[in-house]
C-alpha cells in the first residue's frame, strides 16, 4: 500500500531514508498512524536526529510487545510527538528473545526513565546506560516478567510474598 | 429485676458485658483503608445523606491507634498488602474488619498476578460486602452486622 504521508511526515521519512539508509528497516501506516522500524544499534542516533532536526521533543510513551515469534521476539515502541508540527510518529525496534538489550534514550528525553523501567519490569528488556534500571511496579525480588506471553494470568503461586498473618506479639 | 424499688431512682442494673458491648458497638470508629473506587462510596457512607454517625461510626480515624473497624475499600495488590497488614497490626484490640466490595472480598474483576485474590488471605475479615462498588446502604448493613457481632461477644475476661 502506498504511504499517504503529509508534508512534515514526508520530510521525516525522507530525512531518515537519506541519513540512515541501512538502519531504516520498514515504514508503514496503520489506523492513521505512521510507524518506522529501525535497527536496534542505530536507535539512539535516530531518536536524537528526530528530536533535533524534526522537533519531536515530546516522548509520549515507551512500551514493549511480546510478538511471540521465534526470531526477534520482543519489540520496543517509542511514541514520539512533534508539538510544532502536530505529528505523531512511532519508532519500533525488534530485539531477540535471548538477552534483549537496547541503549536507553534517557539522554535524549528524561521522561524515558520510568517508561523504560516499566518496559523492563513487564518484558525483561534491559536498557543500557539507564540511570536507574530497577523494576518499577513489581517487588524488586520478583523473578518473572509478567507481560511475557508464557507468564500465567494469575501469576506463579507463592512468587510474591503475602504479609505474615501471625505477627510477633509481645 | 425487682431491685429497682430497693435502689430507688437513678439506678440501673445490667451485666458488665452488656454495658461494655453497648458502648463498643455504638462507637466503632472506622479506619478507612480506601484503595479504589469503593472509597468514594465509603465517603458517602460517612457523609450526611447516609450518615454513619447514626451508628456511632462517623469518626474516620486516620491513625490506626484510634480505630476499631478497618474498612478495606478497593482492590489490594501484593505491595499494598504489607502496608495494610502493618496498619492492622497497629490497631488496638478488639478490632474488626469489613471487606468492602467484590475486589476486597475476592479480587473481583482483577483476576491477575498483581492483585491479592481477597484480602482475607492476610486479614481476619468479619463482614464481606458484595457489589462493585456496593451502595453506602450495603456498607451500613455490614456495619450493623459488625454491631450485632460485637453485642454477642464476651467483652470481659478474667485475667488469669
Amino acid at each position: 500500500m502506498a504511504l499517504q504521508l503529509n508534508e512534515s511526515l514526508q520530510k521525516v521519512v525522507d530525512g531518515l531514508s537519506e541519513k540512515f539508509t541501512d538502519s531504516l528497516l520498514d515504514v508503514y501506516q496503520s489506523s492513521g498512524d505512521t510507524f518506522v522500524r529501525v535497527a536496534a544499534e542505530a536507535n539512539v542516533k535516530i531518536c536524537r536526529y528526530l528530536k533535533n532536526d524534526h522537533r519531536f521533543i515530546y516522548l509520549s510513551d515507551v512500551f514493549g510487545t511480546d510478538r511471540f515469534t521465534s526470531e526477534d521476539r520482543f519489540e520496543v515502541v517509542y511514541n514520539l510527538v512533534s508539538l510544532r508540527d502536530q505529528q505523531r510518529l512511532f519508532v519500533k525496534v525488534w530485539l531477540p528473545e535471548e538477552n534483549p538489550e537496547i541503549e536507553s534514550v534517557t539522554s535524549i528525553w528524561e521522561s524515558a526513565n520510568w517508561f523504560e523501567r516499566q518496559t523492563y519490569d513487564m518484558f525483561g528488556v534491559r536498557f543500557t546506560n539507564h540511570p536507574d534500571m530497577r523494576r518499577i511496579y513489581m517487588p524488586e525480588d520478583f523473578e518473572y516478567f509478567p507481560l511475557r506471553k508464557e507468564f500465567p494470568l494469575l501469576g506463579i503461586p507463592g512468587s510474591i510474598e503475602l504479609p505474615s498473618s501471625t505477627p510477633d506479639t509481645e | 429485676m425487682g431491685l429497682e424499688s430497693a435502689l430507688g431512682d437513678g439506678y440501673m442494673t445490667t451485666k458488665i458485658d452488656s454495658l461494655v458491648n453497648w458502648a463498643r458497638s455504638n462507637a466503632a470508629w472506622p479506619m478507612p483503608m480506601g484503595l479504589a473506587c469503593c472509597a468514594i462510596e465509603m465517603m458517602a457512607f460517612a457523609g450526611p445523606k447516609y450518615d454513619a454517625s447514626r451508628f456511632g461510626s462517623e469518626v474516620m480515624r486516620f491513625s490506626p491507634r484510634q480505630s476499631d473497624v478497618m474498612i478495606v475499600a478497593g482492590w489490594v495488590n501484593y505491595k499494598m498488602s504489607h502496608a495494610i497488614r502493618r496498619i492492622w497490626d497497629q490497631m488496638p484490640d478488639p478490632k474488626w474488619c469489613i471487606a468492602m466490595g467484590a475486589c476486597a472480598s475476592t479480587g473481583g474483576m482483577h483476576r491477575c498476578y498483581g492483585v491479592v485474590q481477597g484480602c482475607d488471605n492476610f486479614l481476619p475479615v468479619d463482614a464481606y460486602v458484595s457489589g462493585c462498588p456496593p451502595r453506602p446502604d450495603a456498607l451500613l448493613h455490614a456495619l450493623m452486622k459488625i454491631q450485632d457481632k460485637i453485642r454477642t461477644e464476651h467483652s470481659v475476661m478474667l485475667d488469669t
